[in-house]
């Protein structure tokens, strides 16, 4: 069980707080990230420092001399928001530390998929490995969007990329995605969590333990992206929702080896086109002739839905 | 001012880099192994361990991410340090701009070695070299001695409101690193009092006036900042002039931005950096006694390269030959670039580039006796043989 009280949190709180990513900033309508990013600082009570890994959350927040971010905010290059982070909470460490520096603060960074699961998985190894007190926020929206729609090994199995495109002879992506949360929990971190921005709730109650616990956390959260999924732009909260019921995409947490699945639709479960059909990126996979490549999509969506499961199961004791 | 009683000891290269660290007690040392500036790493997390300083260290798993690291705690606002060599600044590479760009004054003891291939793990000046348009400033060490002044100087210089810009601190791998010499270390108060308090200047900590850093900049304003940065670097000679003066007027050591061996009336010159200069400047008294006008000119600043001043001190001379310990393949070495620039406005003397001492091979004695003789010949003849030649080495 968490130790953290659950202030209530309403829609009516909610809205007298001010928002901490200012409206104005240059992120493509209908974008997941920035409501994602909106969800976090609202769920923060604490002074709260940023650290954000290049990719489409950086560049369009922060597009010189304009800032849509009204706390403490620092990129410095794609495959190291983690080592980055690490080097400002140390020193916030060491400054308190000498008394030198009296108020508390929490540390986020953000990255991408293809900054995290990628290029960044080490330094964000090495930083949840070290311990430091700071909470990894994956927006994971499955490619490289902000170059340009190329694959990451968080593209889902027989999405359409610009790297591997839908030919006549591949048929998207020819791998299953990598599973960066049990990855994440495998290193033994204090917290980790899969969120999604259409239960704000759970995504925002799961951002105030992760900062409430002792030790490094990391967070999956799931993030439509209308240019690179190729799906419409009022869509991106219904498509979070439905990789959710889908079990697509699993809400659950991971606290001191204990796993805990959120959600569970049960015999709710939809079946994963659901989730694909909707999406210009798999629709190459409902062409007559690839039933085979949708059941194994949903093969592996039901595998790793039961291990999961099991891992509830098993921590339970 | 009374000059400083020192304490003198037998130390090696690291051990005295490592005293002057634990001197200036950083907030945050982000560092990872590799020889030879591992023992300065060594030596630092044992004083960590003995509660000798007030840092944090962080054992990170890359040294890309040792610069990243350092880059967030320098922007988060107080001193931080990191010590590496060869491979390890290779991989730093991307973020050594980035330090730059974003104007903090980190710290870096950079133990020179070669760089791979052939993986070798001793002395030359190729990774040095590699980070020359990084935009650091870089200062360049003869001996044990003066790579613990240069860092002791090092904050003084990176923090100068004028400046704001990370530095490296370069000696000889092995040659400097690894040999035990005789040298003075300066009291800890004294060495407190020289660096003073660390001024922050927007620092990401400071919660009530919160700051972006590290916006995406395109054409409209890259070209500023990319000047506002070049100027910055225009304000670091006279603050290393500055801060030199104060130091040797506390301790007694004297510094410029280069150093002058028996350059005055000089007519064959030999130019060179860190250790090899010691060795050339035995030999260069042995010519003396010969009746030969020899003298040397030794780098200290590199970047900033300061042009005229180097350029004034050799104008005059009839033959000088340019000594690398790095290459840049298909070009002249690096150094001797540098030397062409500054001699250009005066058509002086006679210059050529000898290339010696890669992957730590010796430069002894003889050998530099050859180059010697070699720029004697050429200001006897006014003609070069050679434009650039590597020595030492089998044919
Ligand atoms: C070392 C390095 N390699 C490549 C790039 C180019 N690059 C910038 S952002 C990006 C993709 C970002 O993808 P992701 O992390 O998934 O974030 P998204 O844009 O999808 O939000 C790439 C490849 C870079 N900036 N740095
Ligand atoms: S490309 Fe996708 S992730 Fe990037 S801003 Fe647009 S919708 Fe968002
Ligand atoms: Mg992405």
């Amino acid at each position: 069980m968490s130790t953290t009280q659950e202030k209530p949190m309403t829609l009516k709180s909610l809205s007298h707080k001010q928002d901490l990513l200012s409206g104005g900033h240059r992120m493509c309508s209908g974008c997941g990230a920035p409501t994602i990013v909106r969800q976090v600082l609202l769920a923060i009570d604490e002074p709260v420092v940023i650290a954000n890994a290049t990719g489409c959350l950086e560049v369009s927040t922060c597009l010189f001399p304009y800032t849509a971010w009204r706390v403490p905010w620092m990129h410095s290059a794609f495959e190291n928001a983690a080592a980055t982070a690490s080097g400002i909470e140390t020193m916030y460490r060491s400054l308190r530390k000498q008394g030198k520096l009296k108020k508390e603060m929490k540390f986020i960074a953000f990255g991408g998929d293809g900054g995290t699961y990628d290029i960044g998985f080490q330094a964000l190894s090495g930083a949840m490995e070290r311990g430091h007190q700071l909470l990894y926020i994956c927006y994971d929206n499955g490619a490289y969007m902000n170059t340009g729609i190329q694959r990451s090994s968080a593209t889902p199995f027989g999405a359409d990329t610009t790297t591997q495109p839908a030919g006549s002879k591949i048929q998207g992506k020819t791998q299953r995605r990598k599973d960066l949360t049990r990855i994440m929990a495998a290193h033994n971190v204090a917290y980790a969590a899969q969120a999604s921005p259409h239960n704000w709730k759970d995504l925002m109650t799961k951002v105030k333990k992760a900062l409430a616990t002792n030790g490094p956390a990391y967070m999956g959260i799931v993030a439509p992206c209308n240019r690179g999924w190729r799906t419409q732009t009022n869509d991106s909260i219904l498509l979070s929702r439905l990789a959710v019921d889908t079990c697509y995409w699993p809400l659950y947490e991971v606290e001191g080896g204990k796993w805990t699945i959120n959600y569970d639709p049960k015999d709710k479960k939809k079946p994963v086109t659901e989730w694909l059909k909707p999406q210009g990126r798999f629709k190459h996979l409902f062409a007559p002739g690839n039933e085979g490549l949708l059941e194994r999509f949903q093969k592996y969506v039901d595998q790793d839905w039961e291990s999961l499961k099991k891992l509830q199961e098993m921590s339970k004791s | 001012m009374a000059v400083t009683t020192t304490k003198t000891v037998a130390v090696d290269g690291n051990t005295a880099v490592a005293e002057a660290l634990r001197q200036l007690n950083p907030d945050v040392m982000p560092a990872y192994p590799i020889t030879p500036s591992t023992g300065i790493m060594q030596s630092f997390t044992s004083f960590v361990s003995n509660g000798k300083v007030d840092t944090e260290v962080i054992l990170v798993e890359s040294e890309h991410s040792a610069m990243s690291a350092a880059i967030g705690a320098s922007a988060a606002g107080g001193r931080v340090a990191t010590a590496t060599s060869s491979q390890g600044l290779a991989l730093m590479w991307e973020m050594l701009h980035i330090a730059s760009g974003y104007r903090l004054p980190i710290l870096m003891a950079l133990v020179n070695r070669a760089l791979s291939a052939p993986l070798n793990i001793h002395g030359d000046h190729s990774d040095g070299m590699g980070m020359r348009d990084c935009g650091w400033i870089q200062l360049f060490c003869e001996n044990a001695q003066e790579a613990y002044d240069n860092t002791i100087m090092a904050y003084r210089i990176a923090e100068h409101l004028d400046v704001r810009l990370p530095i490296a601190v370069n000696m000889d791998g092995f040659i400097i690193s690894h040999s035990i010499e005789s040298m003075q270390f300066i009291p800890d108060e004294e060495v407190k009092k020289f660096i003073g308090e660390y001024i922050a200047v927007d620092p990401l900590l400071d919660i009530d006036n919160p700051k972006s850093i590290g916006a995406l900049v395109l054409p409209d304003y890259y070209m500023e900042h990319k000047r506002a940065q070049h100027e910055a670097m225009t304000k670091v000679q006279k603050v290393v002039q500055d801060v030199s003066a104060e130091f040797a007027k506390l301790f007694g050591r004297k510094y410029d931005i280069f150093e002058t061996y028996r350059l005055e009336d000089a007519e064959v010159v030999l130019v060179a950096l860190n250790s090899a200069a010691g060795t050339i400047k035995d030999e260069v008294d042995r010519y003396r006694d010969k009746g030969i006008k020899a003298g040397l000119l030794k780098p200290r600043l590199f970047r900033p390269f300061p042009y005229e001043e180097v350029g004034a001190a050799l104008k005059n001379a009839k033959a000088v030959c340019v000594m690398d310990r790095a290459d840049s393949y298909g070009g002249f070495g690096p150094m001797y670039m540098e030397i062409a620039s500054a001699l250009y406005p005066h058509r002086g003397p006679v210059l050529f580039n000898k290339v010696y001492g890669l992957g730590g091979r010796d430069l002894m004695p003889l050998d530099v006796d050859q180059v010697i003789d070699e720029t004697i010949e050429v200001a006897k003849t006014g003609k070069a043989k050679m434009a650039k030649e590597y020595i030492t080495v089998r044919n």
